[in-house]
């Protein structure tokens, strides 16, 4: 059973169609890059998925059941994740309270609820370590490097044990080093059976990752291919219109 | 793959270009901006007590923490707002608004419960409207703080028929008995010893509201989540914090603590008048900002509250101590809270007293 299924999902704004009649899956332990130029709904497509929005038509399915998500918390509940392009970090809190912001663990009895401060410690501890990340719990995320920044974003995905994660232009911003750094965390997403859904405008990152590419334009899935059967010629050629896709 | 190979090659590894030590304890503390104000307060105690004989009595001492606690009082409500990326100019209005509220049910022969009771709803009706159009509208907190201390304001002056109010029922002893509650006392019936400076109930308040405000912001989510959305409100609010419902609690703690502060001067004073507060909203500021807050939000401790309203007090104090002209006053507290924040301003993750250090004393290895 794939982790995620759009089946045939539409969306539009007013009189702008952002998306029609897209459908595709993703299954466990696959990556899949979404690919297009500004415009051609991938941020839709994240948005609708993650629950910013309900689709205008069609349905989304996670692991057989169909969902209306409302907003992005419910998506946070069916196990689906997003690591923002911006990150999404406080920069003035540590690594470690950045993984658990908003699902602290707590001690104690009411009315004195405490932070179990080691708890989180040793849990992100573990979290980096199994994303064989250096980041430590302890150190701010104002002093981290680009990659450390994403491995506390895709942290926050392992704690919750999400079963897709999106990752909205996670390689974008960052330097060549740090870029090896983020498709070894992808890697390793994948390694433990979750769905990853990459999207990204750097075509050499998602040929290393991604096992299957769609492409879309202008809110139509034009191309779905393995990562195998196709080029990187081929697919600027979809992204831009020169070759005709489906 | 690509990674394995590069390290196999010899290549630098992330640790190189990050530092690799996490922050001790000690060198968190030495950098931090309350940590120099203390010392400064510390030696200019000493200073003065050197200097002048009647700085270093108790009963300047009692004196002195008496007039800085509704500051570090109010201090403390402020820097939850500030800690939030947001201010709170209403604070001063509203303590003349509670003051007037809290003494016409004390003339109108109200036990004083109902009148504190009355004043403090006052006080926190207009910490959640300031609140509600912050958080829930999205205004910005400047606007309609600014709006809350001419309204606030003007509404003390109506309600008080811009009269003086002193005429206070039977309940005027319990009134005056809360403000100027001492402890400990001297005298023959008491342990105290002459040297131990009897302290005042608003100083007690402070200190007590301060060891809670501080538990809180070390040891409670509520707490993380404040300060995480003063560093980035947008990512507080996709990883499921109830931002705006924080923000409203922030300006009715801050609104909280106003009233407070105006309701033991109500004791102390023996009198209400609407004028009371009156530019006490930048001095909180001041003191705030002194103590280490960050106007950009996300930084900020209730030790710094304190210390910076203790800092301010004593400046002043000690100018009059020292026979300096009081229209002084304004020039050397202005001098203090830029000088202060430059001390504790971050630049490449070390204070700029650090980078200058550094500056003047290259180390060898470079």
């Amino acid at each position: 059973m794939p982790v995620l299924e759009v089946r045939h999902v539409s969306k539009n704004f007013g009189a702008i169609q952002a998306l029609s009649d897209v459908s595709f899956q993703v299954e466990r332990g696959e990556v899949v890059g979404l690919m297009g130029d500004n415009g051609a709904g991938k941020s839709t497509v994240v948005k609708t998925v993650a629950g910013n929005f309900p689709p205008s038509d069609g349905e989304i399915v996670v692991d057989g059941e169909v969902c209306h998500f409302h907003k992005p918390v419910q998506a946070r509940a069916k196990g689906i994740e997003v690591v923002y392009q911006d990150l999404a970090l406080a920069d003035n809190l540590t690594a470690a309270q950045n993984v658990f912001l908003g699902r602290e663990i707590k001690k104690g009895f009411w009315p004195i609820r405490v932070l179990d401060k080691q708890a989180m410690i040793d849990r992100s501890a573990a979290l980096f370590r199994e994303l064989k990340s250096e980041t430590r719990p302890r150190d701010l995320v104002k002093k981290m490097s680009g990659g450390q920044r994403q491995a506390v974003a895709i942290a926050r995905t392992r704690l919750s044990n999400a079963k897709l994660v999106l990752m909205d232009e996670p390689t974008a911003a960052i330097s060549v080093r740090q870029v090896a750094e983020v498709l070894e965390l992808i890697r390793r997403l994948k390694a433990q059976g979750v769905g990853v859904m990459l999207i990204s405008h750097r075509m050499p990152d998602v040929f290393a990752v991604a096992d299957r590419i769609i492409v879309l334009r202008r809110g139509s899935k034009v191309a779905d291919k393995d990562t195998g059967n196709t080029s990187p010629e081929e697919i600027t050629g979809l992204i831009t219109g020169a070759i005709r896709g489906e | 793959m690509v990674q394995e190979s590069a390290e196999k090659a010899g290549q630098p590894a992330m640790s190189d270009f990050v530092p690799t030590k996490e922050q001790t304890a000690f060198q968190r503390v030495i950098s931090s901006q309350p940590f120099w104000v203390t010392i400064a307060l510390i030696a200019l105690v000493i200073l003065m007590t050197a200097m002048e004989p009647s700085f270093g009595t108790s009963e300047n001492v009692a004196n002195v923490t008496r007039n800085l606690a509704p500051f570090g009082i109010m201090a403390l409500g402020m820097t939850v707002v500030i800690i939030t990326g947001g201010i709170d100019l209403s604070v001063g209005s509203i303590m003349g608004l509670v003051v007037i509220v809290a003494g016409l049910f004390l003339t109108w022969h109200y036990p004083w419960y109902i009148a504190f009771a009355m004043g403090l709803f006052s006080g926190l009706a207009c910490g959640a409207v300031n609140g509600f159009f912050v958080a829930y509208v999205g205004m910005p907190s400047f606007v309609v703080t600014l709006g809350m201390l001419s309204v606030a304001r003007s509404l003390a002056v109506v309600f008080s028929a811009n009269q003086m109010l002193y005429q206070f029922g039977p309940d005027a002893p319990i009134v005056k008995a809360i403000g100027q509650a001492k402890w400990p006392r001297h005298g023959p019936e008491d342990w105290a010893p002459h040297w131990i400076p009897e302290l005042s109930s608003q100083f007690w308040t402070m200190v007590i509201l301060a060891l809670i405000v501080g538990f809180v912001f070390n040891f409670t989510a509520w707490a993380r989540h404040l300060f995480a959305i003063g560093g980035n409100e947008e990512a507080a609010r996709l990883t499921g914090v109830p931002v705006d419902w924080i923000k409203f609690q922030a300006y009715l703690f801050s609104a909280f603590t106003a009233s407070v502060a105006s309701l033991l001067l109500l004791g102390y004073n023996g009198s209400a008048i609407n004028a009371m507060g009156q530019g006490y909203e930048l001095r909180v500021i001041a003191a705030t900002v002194i103590g280490g807050a960050s106007l950009m939000g996300g930084a900020g401790t209730a030790f710094g509250a304190v210390i910076g309203s203790a800092f301010l007090e004593v400046i002043r104090n000690a100018l009059l101590m020292a026979g300096i002209d009081s229209n002084w006053q304004g020039a050397f507290v202005g001098a203090f809270i830029v000088l202060a924040v430059l001390l504790g301003m971050q630049t490449g993750g070390k204070s700029i007293l650090a980078a200058s250090l550094a500056v003047l004393m290259p180390k060898k290895s470079r």
